[in-house]
């Protein structure tokens, strides 16, 4: 297989990446019977011999000795990386694929992207090159960041740079944790709109999560299970917020449900490129097929179902509820309204039991509630992956690149604007060698001229139709 | 002679393999209907167009195997060897990792000249295993960019490097509404090139297949399986070895050939469509009977009504009468709907088909006014009954059958192109704004002169 290498940037990264490892560990223990070294696993873990102790030959065949993920774990602070070795998955990761330091970034994105950034470049390079080395086929990088901190939003993007120079063949996906609407860092908005214009010039795709969002699921699941009506019969290991390890709700942290959903986006986004299907979606689809113009490529993303009921036969009526259910805000990652803005893009990842007729009879039947825009009236990509997520039959995530992700940004513009123009907190950015005055009008005039793009394709929303006149050819 | 598949893509692969699962199944089963020598035969000229004989206890497929990512190759192969009574050759197919990504540029300009080598070789050693080379038969989907775009540049390849051997493109027309959203842009790019390279492009739309799973198989949660297993069927009923008019007793030995030269008599038209009739499920054709002058009737009005299977057929559609038409260029005398042909092919399979009157198919009216119905219209038949089906009529048309599809496809294309959208995408692996161009004009080409006819 051709392989995707996350890499988790800062406090948050690191805790939604832990997430995602322990929850990749457990799909592929469901599916992978027999313990041999697959296609499947290699994508996200290497097989070491380490019988001789220390760092064995990779195996790639046969018999899973050690599995070690493929992944690089950044972060400026110790706290996250340390809880991670101490846990249980502490021999998935060995020290060369981390790199740590310990006083943090101040929730600066100066201190994240220009200090520790210059002080770690070639330490990141080396280490990168490193873990590519061990990958027969890269195709892809995913930055796992908050965007409001120092280090996830400094550093992460300061990664991203790198990433294009270093391996510029290679896709960048970013997924991207937009500050929300009560935080508590003051700086979020400055760091969010530096982060942004990064985002803007070197992703390939950004999928945008907001907290709030990844609250309301979490919140909807409880009531579902405290209100009695589902009782005993939810599969516990089916919850999108639950841990691999049997539940333990009452011990997990609050962060870890939120994080879980976020782990199982991933999964599912790479699920089609790991196991086979009838039609098949690798990441580089999604990037040609989800982005018009290299710019607009913020993908609203939506994860269906929350969770399964044990010993239910599912008929075609609930297999349409999935897809009725990817179109609704319950289930989006973002706050924000697809169905009243304007479409540039859909793509359906559906995974387990479900048919090709399925797919088309759902595309239809929710095609008329939805503007596309007029050069994509019908776009629409698909994929079908054969084996579900664990304690499902089947699931389906849904990916836009639609306007509506518009008033997130102006909103984020506005927060900025609100400090900037009062000067606020400049000085602990600007202190920073290479932060310059410029670095903040370059980024808000990013910022702005992708809104104007977003505008500029909402104003044809509802427009006549002019089919443009077809060549004429001399007989 | 013998034919070489060149399987493209994963729409490619999976539709390569239900082909030779069909014929091998045909040539397996006990249902031929016919004398012992006459299944021999029909065996023997199967397995030299298909088969080679090698070291091995089953009939090894002539194909080759071509993918930019492992899996589908990968099930391929194993399905294949475990049903016993067939494989692929062992070191028949190429593959790499990462895929094409949808993308008609990365599969034409990059992988194309990357592995041109290799492929070629591929396609050569199993050439050579061919006592006499009857020609290829591509399988690719014009959707993605693989079969699509790399599929395109191996067509040219062959072209080149066979330059007297017939080339055969079996291309699936992706469904309407999206299976990827640059299909469009794909598509149109596919056709234009392969419009230069090969002999004819044999067309199944996805949307027909779908409603013939639906409707006359009764298959409720239909999978592309299901509809592979369809295509498959109806390739099958093409290319399973016949008598023509030329070959007298003995079953054709150029198939491809054959067909090239009746149906194809002008470059500038191409594009074939194909109809089989019956089709409906396993379970059912014990209990059904057909008559040859009722198989016919339907086939023959399905070709002049333009009619996707055989419900619904809309019986209003007449032929203009003769003598009326005015020898223009312009069809203006022509009934609305009415679907003119440059050829026509019919192969009948099974009971009685010595006996079968074809004669409404050779009616001038039907035919395009510069051509004459002697040559415009062929039949093949053979006694052996073909996949279980007492009588089976298929027929291969060089028609107006794909043009509203191809003006449809055209259409959305440059509603796209107009806007520029992802064309980004196409430039970055060396497509330029000036090759969508070339490729739109000689389509609108292609669509003008199937509609002046």
């Amino acid at each position: 297989t051709c392989l995707s290498l996350p890499v988790a940037v800062g406090q948050c990264g690191n805790q939604v990446g832990c997430r995602f490892w322990d929850l990749a560990l457990r799909e592929h223990a469901a599916v992978n019977k027999k313990g041999i070294y697959d296609e499947a696993l290699s994508s996200f873990f290497r097989n070491v011999d380490t019988r001789s102790g220390g760092d064995g030959p990779d195996i790639y065949k046969g018999k899973i000795y050690s599995l070690k993920a493929r992944a690089l774990l950044i972060d400026m602070e110790e706290g996250v990386v340390n809880e991670i070795l101490q846990g249980p998955l502490r021999d998935v990761f060995d020290s060369k694929q981390l790199i740590t330091d310990v006083s943090g970034s101040g929730n600066n994105w100066a201190v994240g992207h220009k200090l520790y950034g210059y002080q770690y470049r070639e330490n990141i390079v080396e280490k990168l090159r490193k873990t590519a080395e061990h990958c027969d086929c890269l195709q892809c990088f995913f930055i796992i960041h908050s965007m409001g901190g120092g280090t996830g939003s400094g550093l992460g993007t300061f990664v991203l740079n790198l990433l294009e120079d270093e391996f510029p063949e290679v896709y960048r996906f970013v997924t991207s944790v937009y500050p929300s609407g009560e935080d508590d860092v003051i700086t979020s908005p400055y760091n969010s709109v530096l982060a942004m214009k990064e985002l803007n010039e070197h992703a390939d795709c950004v999928l945008p999560i907001e907290n709030e969002s990844l609250f309301d699921i979490v919140n909807k699941i409880h009531q579902m299970i405290n209100s009695g009506k589902l009782g005993s019969t939810v599969k516990q290991n089916s919850l999108v917020t639950s841990s691999a390890g049997s539940a333990k709700t009452a011990q997990e942290k609050p962060f870890d449900a939120m994080n879980n959903i976020v782990a199982n986006l991933l999964l599912n986004l790479t699920s089609s490129a790991r196991f086979e299907g009838s039609l098949n979606m690798d990441l580089n689809e999604i990037s040609m097929n989800l982005v018009p113009f290299p710019r607009l490529h913020y993908l609203v993303s939506s994860l269906t179902p929350l969770y399964t009921l044990a010993d239910v036969n599912v008929p075609s009526r609930r297999l349409d509820q999935m897809f009725s259910d990817a179109f609704s805000r319950d289930h989006q990652l973002i706050q924000a309204d697809p169905k009243h803005s304007l479409y540039l893009a859909c793509a359906l990842l559906v995974r387990g039991n479900v048919h090709v007729s399925d797919l088309r009879r759902n595309i239809e039947r929710l095609k008329p509630s939805l503007h596309f825009v007029s050069w994509n009236q019908e776009g629409w990509k698909t994929g079908l992956c054969s084996v579900p997520p664990v304690g499902h039959s089947h699931s389906l995530l849904a990916l836009a690149n639609n306007t509506c992700v518009k008033p997130t940004f102006i909103e984020l513009k506005d927060k900025f604007m609100k400090l900037y123009k009062k000067k606020a907190h400049l000085h602990h950015y600007l202190h920073i060698d290479g932060m310059e005055q410029s670095c903040f009008s370059e980024a808000i005039s990013s910022l702005s001229d992708l809104i104007e793009e977003y505008s500029e394709l909402d104003a044809t929303k509802g427009g006549p139709r002019i089919d443009p006149p077809r060549l004429q050819i001399a007989i | 002679m013998s034919i070489v598949t060149v399987q493209l893509g994963q729409c490619g692969n999976q539709i390569g393999h239900e082909v030779f699962n069909a014929i091998c199944s045909d040539i397996c089963g006990t249902h031929g209907l016919c004398s012992k020598t006459e299944n021999e035969s029909y065996y023997d000229a199967c397995k030299e167009r298909f088969f080679s004989e090698e070291e091995s206890e089953v009939p090894v497929a002539r194909a080759v195997l071509v993918d930019m990512e492992p899996k589908v190759i990968s099930q391929t192969l194993s399905i294949a060897a475990r049903s016993g009574y067939w494989k692929y050759g062992d070191r028949s197919h190429f593959c790499q990792k990462q895929g094409s990504g949808n993308n008609w540029a990365n599969g034409y300009s990059v992988h194309g000249p990357r592995h041109k080598e290799v492929i070629l070789n591929l396609v050569q050693k199993e050439a050579e295993k061919c006592d006499r080379l009857g020609g290829f038969f591509t399988i690719m989907s014009m959707a993605g960019g693989t079969g699509s775009g790399l599929g395109a540049f191996v067509t040219q390849c062959l072209r080149d490097a066979f330059p007297t051997s017939f080339i055969l493109n079996h291309v699936i027309w992706p469904y309407g509404t999206g299976e990827v959203i640059v299909q469009n842009y794909n598509s149109v790019l596919t056709l234009s090139h392969l419009y230069q390279s090969s002999d004819a492009l044999l067309v199944h739309e996805n949307d027909v297949i779908h409603k013939i799973c639906a409707q006359l198989m009764n298959i409720k949660q239909i999978s592309f399986r299901d509809v592979n297993q369809v295509i498959a069927h109806q390739l099958g009923s093409v290319f399973q070895p016949t008598y023509t008019a030329e070959s007298g007793s003995h079953y054709s030995r150029n198939p491809l050939g054959d067909l090239m030269e009746m149906l194809v008599p002008h470059p500038e038209f191409k594009m074939l469509g194909l109809r089989n009739i019956p089709q409906m499920p396993e379970n059912s054709l014990a209990y059904s009977t057909f008559s040859w002058p009722g198989l016919i009737k339907h086939l023959r009005q399905m070709l002049i009504a333009n009619a996707k299977m055989e419900e619904g057929i809309d019986w209003q559609v007449r032929p203009p009468r003769l003598g009326s038409s005015i020898p223009s260029s312009h069809s203006t005398n022509k009934p609305l709907h009415f679907n003119t042909s440059i050829a026509n092919l019919v192969i009948l399979r099974g009971k009685d088909t010595h006996s079968v009157d074809l004669g409404s198919f050779q009616d001038p009216s039907l035919y395009a006014s510069w051509l004459s119905p002697q040559d415009a219209f062929k039949a093949w038949k053979t006694p052996r009954a073909f996949n279980k089906y007492e009588k089976s009529a298929t027929l291969v048309s060089n028609s107006q059958f794909l043009l509203k599809p191809l003006d449809n496809v055209v259409g959305k294309a440059w509603n796209m192109f107009a806007s520029k959208a992802y064309i980004h995408q196409y430039t970055k692996f060396g497509i330029e704004e000036e090759d969508f161009l070339d490729s739109f004009t000689a389509l609108e080409q292609v669509i003008s002169s199937y509609t002046s006819l």
